[in-house]
């Protein structure tokens, strides 16, 4: 199997160097570009299977990056590397398309799951299984059937279709748009959505205090737990 | 129609002015007056014996001033009540005692007693009169019983000196009596007061004893009596109407009356203005004294209309002053725009005679009065008090007027005789009348009435027969020069009043146009030393007057700016400059307050509260400022009031505007720190992570380039911690150079060490037989290094990156030259602020934003200078740093 390409995007070397020694270890062929125009001239020829975009660029920021790869029809997919309290521009790079982010600084072990659940998310969009597990939790997709915990819990159509939605992009940050966009058709708000999240929790976490299923991405989202 | 009938039912709600006046009280100590008809009838006695009653019930008491001259039965009294030891004020090598007003307002006893309110104080004292020590303990909250006699209330005054032919000068004003919460009557018939009297019972001082004989009679006592129990009974019935206003209790008393008396610069005024007051506070009427200026007054009229209109002020009446053609007509017109219903006005004093021809005011206003009352009270000082007789001062009479109207006369003359070859002789006269006219315009009434004359002689003199006699043959040219002699003054008078007129109007234009020019150049003042100083300078100017202004610097007031300069106050003028800020009422010369001060201090106010205070004080004596003054100093002082305000709202927003700059600082340091501190940190983390996590399938290279990554990183953070660490130095002021001499190459080389050069060659050319230089060697290399810095992480790798130093007479310049893209104009200065970067529109690395702004602190610190600018040879930068030679 030939190994999968990532392109790294930052302009600090250092980070460069780090991730791609740490990637590398890990089988995969990493590529360079230090900042947005030499990533999207790259990108022309050379296609990869994940990149890895630092969104305070110099000259061409991350975000406009997005933009122009998801306007020119690429769904390659797109981990961005953030501050910590750059809510703003995380959003905006994930309602512009982006799969993920993490932020500076981070460890590697964090940053490889990211980059697992992201290619992993691009397989199964390709064939799906019927069945999803993760945790307590099993949904069976095909007869529509939640179980926790080995019980099996009721939910409306609204609530299963959030849960179904999750599914789809376990592992995966969704922001409040994205979701309310998907489910609501765009027309609530995300304190509605709140709600909705509360009762799946009581419904499938063992302690809704503490979950462990559905996560909180403070200002940004929610994230199921990536599949077993 | 009754006062009733002008009642509807929507008026029926308690009247804001009574709410106001009870609410007024509320934190306000309570007054009460002990009221008696003459001395002796036991007002201080009934005094004592209700505050020891008040003493049992528990109140706090005590005594600021009782004078028992000492009768037994009154000083056992005051045994048992606590006393406020008076204050001994030397005054002309005597010892004053006076009530010690600070020393009670510091005992803050809940009731204090004062005797006689109508004293006057000693000179020195805070307030001249005794009343307005006791205005001051009720403002702070202490109550206060006092003794009044009834000749002493000011609108009774001249009722008083009528009845006992004694007038006494000491007054209370009768708003006191008006704001008194209680009035008691001490009551005694005549009979007994006299057999008291004749008992030794009652006090007289020495001057009253002569006068004793005449006062102490029982038709001057009952007048008295009943004088007393009227002004009693007028004060519970004004305290019912307040609580009926208060309460919305329809009653009799609508101020559908409006009263307005004529003041003007005749002695009867301030008995016009007495009688008005008693007038209408028997009608309920709101009252207005008015002066008609018709511009022919004296300085010294005007200052007696001031000081009449003053007195209307404090006796509660509202004061205006309005410009009319003649006294009668402003008075109409000012009457029938303000529902005035009654008119009081002055009888005129000229002979009956002379009214035919020209009625009085008084005449004018009665004839023209329509459906109003008018009062006409003689016009006379009524008593000896007034001292200050009306001394007739008319404007000077110029001599050059009277030559001039000679002139005019002359000339007038020499026309008829050229013109009398032709004409008839009645014709002449008109040309004279030409030139008696030409003087009343140029040089006013009396130089005109000169030229009358003397036109009247020559015409006798040239042209009636026998000519060149003064004697006059035909019956017929002696009424011919009679009516002359009429029609030039007629028209002298006419004209001269015209021309007075002219000029006053022309005066008021000059004032406007003047406050005009103020108030623009106002506008246009940006700092607020000019804004006093012109201020100072325009009232100066405008009013004749010395000027300072203060304004309130922390707790204190301060002298900002005079006119002319003056830069500290007295003592006493501080102190009333103070009493004026902090009471918000005038202080100092001429005023109730501190009057011994050498100036005047009036506040200045906005809506937002006193923003400064303004001293006057010239070198004459007498009134500082007529009330015509007195008002152009309020809208000088309103518009300055203004522009001060609007000077501290530009300052405030500047503040914030400098706030919300030290936020975008902030915000840039926030921003610094997050991008600086994380990103090392972030290949840190990343590279630790890695060699933990994946050590087995890393090679030997890959290890060791994530050490080496570890190891960069750590100093890099190093490095900008440090910066920061400078920085913070250098805002606290902590920085203390450590100068000492130094060798430029040793720096130099050791700077070049530790920046470690590998991506760019250096060029060193420094000049032979430099001094050695004063400096700190750590703060010098520093800032060598992080201009090095800068130019490596702008200068392309390869370039060369050249360090020159020459001597430039007494400095010793070193420059720092790179190869990179230069300066864009815009950034020149700007690079030095902290955490400002040039743009790096390539993939340059961005520094932290502090190397530049260290240096060039660094570089002050030690007493030299960083500037940067392009390099004129070729593309780059070039810093320039002037090192002073020891």
């Amino acid at each position: 199997m030939t190994p999968l390409r990532i392109l790294i995007v930052d302009d600090e070397p250092p980070i460069r160097r780090f991730l791609r020694t740490a990637l590398a270890a890990q089988d995969y062929r990493v590529e360079e570009a230090g900042d947005g125009e030499a990533a999207l001239e790259f990108l022309k020829r050379n296609p990869v299977d994940l990149i890895i975009l630092d969104l305070g660029l110099p000259g061409m920021d991350g975000l406009e990056v997005v933009r122009q790869l998801r306007a020119g029809g690429s769904a390659t997919p797109i981990i961005i590397l953030s501050s910590r309290d750059d809510e703003a521009g995380k959003v905006a790079a994930l309602d512009l398309g982006a799969d993920d982010y993490v932020s500076k600084p981070f460890g590697v072990e964090e940053l490889s799951a990211r980059v697992r659940a992201a290619l992993r998310h691009r397989l199964q969009q390709e064939g799906e299984k019927p069945l999803f597990k993760s945790g307590d939790l099993s949904v069976d997709l095909v007869r529509r059937i939640v179980t926790a915990r080995e019980q099996e819990v009721k939910l409306t159509p609204r609530e299963y279709d959030l849960l179904r939605l999750f599914i789809s992009h376990a592992g995966k940050v969704l922001t409040h748009n994205f979701i309310l966009k998907e489910v609501w058709g765009g027309q609530s708000d995300v304190q509605y959505l709140r709600i909705y999240i509360r009762t799946l929790r009581q419904k499938l976490e063992a302690d809704p205090q503490q979950p462990r299923l559905i996560l909180t991405e403070q200002g940004v989202g929610y994230r199921l737990r990536a599949a077993d | 129609m009754t006062d009733t009938d002008r009642f509807t039912s929507e008026e029926r709600r308690p009247s804001p002015e009574a709410l106001l006046k009870e609410a007024g009280q509320a934190g306000r100590g309570r007054l009460k007056i002990f009221l008696g008809a003459a001395p002796g009838v036991g007002k201080t006695y009934e005094m004592l014996v209700q505050a020891r009653r008040r003493k049992l019930d528990g109140v706090d008491v005590v005594i600021g001033v009782v004078e028992t001259h000492g009768r037994v039965e009154t000083d056992l009294l005051t045994k048992g009540l606590e006393t406020v030891p008076k204050k001994r004020m030397p005054y002309k090598g005597r010892v004053l005692a006076e009530m010690d007003l600070d020393a009670i307002l510091q005992r803050r006893p809940r009731l204090v007693l004062v005797d006689e309110l109508a004293h006057d104080n000693a000179p020195g004292s805070r307030h001249p009169k005794r009343y307005l020590d006791v205005e001051e303990l009720l403002s702070s909250g202490i109550d206060v019983y006092t003794t009044l006699n009834v000749q002493h209330v000011e609108s009774l005054n001249d009722v008083v000196a009528q009845i006992t032919k004694v007038r006494v000068r000491e007054t209370v004003p009768d708003s006191i009596l008006d704001r008194a919460d209680d009035i008691e009557l001490v009551d005694l018939t005549p009979e007994d007061l006299l057999q008291r009297l004749k008992d030794g019972k009652v006090y007289l001082p020495g001057a009253a004893e002569r006068a004793a004989q005449n006062y102490f009679v029982p038709g001057n006592l009952a007048a008295l009596r009943e004088l007393a129990l009227r002004r009693t009974a007028q004060r519970v019935d004004a305290q019912m109407v307040d609580y009926m206003r208060a309460h919305a209790i329809a009653g009799p008393w609508e101020a559908s009356e409006r009263l307005l008396v004529a003041v003007n610069a005749r002695p009867g005024a301030a008995a016009a203005i007495r009688y008005a007051r008693r007038l209408a506070d028997r009608l309920r009427a709101s009252w207005t004294a008015i002066h008609i200026e018709t511009g022919t007054a004296s300085e010294a009229e005007r200052d007696r209309v001031a000081q009449a209109l003053r007195l209307a002020e404090r006796m509660g009446g509202v004061a205006a002053t309005v410009p009319a053609a003649s006294e009668a007509e402003g008075v109409l017109q000012f009457a029938r725009a303000n529902n005035v219903t009654h008119i009081v006005t002055m009888a005129g004093r000229g002979s009956r005679w002379l009214e035919f021809f020209r009625p009085s005011t008084a005449q004018e206003i009665i004839r023209q009065a329509g459906e109003m009352s008018v009062h006409v009270v003689p016009d006379r000082a009524g008593g000896k008090e007034i001292a200050d007789k009306a001394v007739p001062v008319r404007s000077p009479l110029e001599p050059r007027a009277f030559l001039g109207s000679l002139v005019f006369s002359a000339a007038g003359l020499g026309v008829a005789l050229l013109l009398r070859q032709t004409m008839a002789v009645s014709n002449v006269a008109l040309v004279l009348l030409v030139a008696v006219l030409a003087s009343a315009v140029a040089f006013g009434l009396w130089p005109s009435l000169f030229a009358c004359l003397i036109c009247a002689l020559a015409y006798n003199f040239f042209f009636l027969p026998p000519l060149y006699t003064f004697t006059i043959a035909e019956p017929e040219n002696v009424v011919t020069l009679l009516v002359f002699v009429l029609v030039a003054g007629i028209a002298s008078n006419l004209t001269a009043r015209v021309r007075m007129q002219a000029i006053v109007a022309r005066q008021r234009a000059a004032t406007t146009e003047d406050l005009y020019r103020f108030s623009r150049k106002l506008s246009g003042i940006a700092t607020l030393d000019d804004l006093l100083w012109a201020t100072a300078y325009q009232v100066a100017h405008m009013l004749h007057l010395h000027v300072v202004l203060l304004l309130p610097e922390q707790e204190n007031l301060q002298v900002r700016a005079g006119y002319p300069p003056e830069d500290t106050l007295e003592e006493g003028d501080l102190a009333a400059a103070k009493w004026a800020f902090e009471h918000g009422q005038e202080a100092g010369r001429g005023a109730d307050t501190l009057p011994g001060a050498k100036r005047l201090f009036l506040p200045m106010r906005t809506a937002r509260g006193i923003v400064a205070i303004i001293g006057l004080d010239s070198q004459q004596d007498g009134a500082l400022l007529t009330s015509d003054q007195r008002r152009l100093l309020d809208s000088l002082s309103d518009q300055t009031a203004l522009a001060i305000e609007r000077l501290h709202l530009a300052e405030e927003m500047d503040r914030a505007r400098v706030a919300a700059e030290t936020d975008k600082l902030r915000s840039a340091l926030l921003t610094s720190i997050s991008h600086d501190l994380r990103t090392p940190l972030a290949s840190i983390l990343g590279s630790a992570s890695s060699l933990k996590q994946y050590r087995s399938q890393l090679s030997e290279t890959d290890q060791g380039e994530l050490l080496g990554t570890i190891q960069d990183e750590a100093e890099r953070l190093n490095r900008f911690i440090a910066n920061l660490l400078d920085m913070t130095r250098l805002e606290s002021g902590a920085l203390a150079p450590n100068l000492e001499l130094i060798e430029l190459g040793d720096v130099v080389g050791s700077v070049l060490r530790r920046a470690s050069l590998q991506n760019h060659s250096v060029q060193l050319d420094l000049e032979p037989g430099l001094p050695m230089l004063r400096l700190d060697p750590v703060l010098f290399e520093q800032v060598l290094f992080n201009l090095i810095d800068n130019a490596v992480k702008y200068a392309p790798p390869g370039t060369v990156i050249a360090l020159r130093a020459r001597r430039e007479g007494k400095v010793v310049e070193m420059s720092i030259l790179d190869e990179g893209p230069g300066l864009p104009d815009e950034d020149r200065e700007r690079i030095f602020d902290k955490f400002y970067r040039v743009r790096a529109g390539d993939r340059q690395r961005a520094g932290t934003g502090l190397g530049l702004a260290i240096a060039r602190g660094f570089m002050e610190a030690m007493g030299g200078t960083v500037t940067a600018a392009n390099r004129s040879d070729r593309s780059g930068a070039v810093f320039t740093l002037t090192l002073p030679m020891p």
